[in-house]
């Protein structure tokens, strides 16, 4: 399947992208492509022009940035799955982001590739959200800075406008209290999450504190599960009441009555091991 | 039209490419290099992996424009002076083939996890190859081959 035609200018900085993306209609930004070239082979998008950002090396990188980690919007999954610094500060971000497809995907997709896209059965944008991660997006009134909580607006549509970028994602650093664990059903390994849970606590003497639960393909974007949240906070099992107010898909993968009770189950699953781990 | 230059299998290219080009067409058609096969072409099956500067990519899922500058390797660079390399040795010894058809995808991405893990267990092996199908072996030969060629 050949894509149809569209031209491509290669951008040299952030300011250069933006300047690209003002200049046409239709214009999208290209990162690793493993999201919109499958969609541009099916010619369900036909932009005018692709901006690559994939050459701006001074966007991917993972850094200290004090209370928590700055990884740059264009540090590949491959990468943010083996950085040292996540894996010491942030293991839960590393882990789920080598969860990502598979190692050829990984080789090429980008964290803010990764959010800017909102797809709802994507993986690092529930983990975001469990986390209360923040995103960064340079336009051409500069740099503002989103909380994951108001990034995902709907399916393939988040806060990032049509001429802007993603040039950062910052997660807070864990510690020793934190709990945390990421559950993808999935079929064949190489599948996207049927349903996919995040779970997130600070834990201590056996008490769970700032719960958080975020939930993969359970509506039109990531949700926070905050029913089991409560119920995890007061000692109760938070899995009854996890799929509250969420509105799955039904598709090849299962229907929205089975996610709706798989929801339950691996909510469950992900509040004891976030519990122990 | 864009003007694009990378090498492949250390030969130097240059090429005058729409961007619409996808990698793979541009390395079978362009270049006659048919070993890289497309399976799915839907980015799934693994068929058409590369090493795009000695990494796994599949390029089915990469513009040809996108590669420019990059060092290719497809299965026709493998060999060295008329010898195969050892992971084609090993999976000509387990018998790691049927058809035949995944088999350049397979090698590819073999040579990527060993570039990354030179000691990989068996479990790591076989989640390794999550993106790269075979309908024929039941992948059981092709872990023994990768496995063989890691000790
Ligand atoms: C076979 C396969 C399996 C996959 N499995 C999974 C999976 O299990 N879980 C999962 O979460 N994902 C999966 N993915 C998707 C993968 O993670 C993508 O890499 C990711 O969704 C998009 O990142 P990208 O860098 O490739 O973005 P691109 O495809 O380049 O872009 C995607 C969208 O985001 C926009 N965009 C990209 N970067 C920016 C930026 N910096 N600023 C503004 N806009 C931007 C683009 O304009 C486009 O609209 C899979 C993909 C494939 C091909
Ligand atoms: S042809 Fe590229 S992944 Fe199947
Ligand atoms: S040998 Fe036939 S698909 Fe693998």
């Amino acid at each position: 399947m050949i894509p149809a035609p569209f031209d491509y200018e290669v951008a040299e900085s952030v300011d250069h992208a933006i300047a690209l993306l003002a200049d046409r209609e239709d214009s999208k930004v290209l990162a690793g492509g493993h999201s919109l070239l499958p969609l541009l082979r099916l010619r369900v998008t036909r932009p005018s022009v692709l901006v690559d950002v994939g050459r701006l090396d001074e966007l991917s990188y993972v850094r200290d940035a004090g209370t928590s980690i700055a990884i740059g919007a264009l540090t590949r999954h491959h990468d943010v799955a083996t950085a040292p610094l996540l894996q010491e500060h942030n293991p839960f971000v590393s882990y789920v982001a080598g969860l990502v497809g598979d190692p050829q995907v990984r080789h090429r997709g980008t964290i803010g590739g990764s959010l800017a896209h909102g797809d709802p059965a994507a993986d690092l944008p529930a983990v975001l959200l469990a986390l209360d991660g923040e995103i960064d997006i340079a336009g051409a009134a500069g740099v503002r800075t989103v909380a994951s909580a108001d990034f995902f607006l709907g399916v393939f549509e988040t806060a990032v406008g049509p001429q802007e970028i993603v040039t950062e994602v910052r997660v807070p650093k864990l510690t020793a209290e934190h709990g945390w664990s990421y559950l993808k059903f999935r079929r064949r390994s190489l599948d996207w999450a049927t349903v996919g849970v995040a779970a997130f606590a600070r834990r201590s003497n056996g008490d769970i504190g700032e719960p958080a639960i975020a939930l993969v393909s359970m509506g039109a974007t990531p949700l926070r599960a905050r029913a089991s949240e409560a119920a995890w906070a007061s000692g109760q099992d938070p899995g009854p009441f996890a799929d509250e107010g969420t509105d799955p898909p039904g598709d090849t993968n299962g229907s929205a009555e089975y996610r709706k009770h798989l929801v339950k189950v691996l909510v469950r699953r992900a509040a004891e091991e976030a519990s122990r781990h | 039209m864009r003007s694009v230059s990378f090498t492949v299998n250390g030969v130097a290219h240059e090429l005058e490419l729409e961007p619409r080009e996808l990698l793979v067409y541009v390395l079978r058609e362009r270049l006659g290099l048919t070993g890289t096969v497309v399976g799915c072409d839907t980015s799934s099956c693994g068929a058409c992996t590369v090493l795009l500067d000695g990494e796994s990519v599949k390029a089915c899922t990469i513009l040809g424009v996108q590669a420019d500058g990059a060092a290719i390797t497809t299965i026709e660079g493998l060999a060295e002076n008329g010898s195969l390399h050892p992971l084609q040795e090993l999976f000509h010894e387990h018998h790691a083939l049927q058809c035949g058809y995944c088999t350049s995808g397979m090698v590819l991405a073999a040579v990527s996890l060993l570039a990354e893990n030179p000691s990989p267990t068996s479990d790591e092996i076989r989640h390794a190859l999550e993106g790269n199908i075979c309908r024929c072996t039941g992948y059981q030969n092709i872990v023994d081959a990768i496995e063989a060629a890691a000790r």
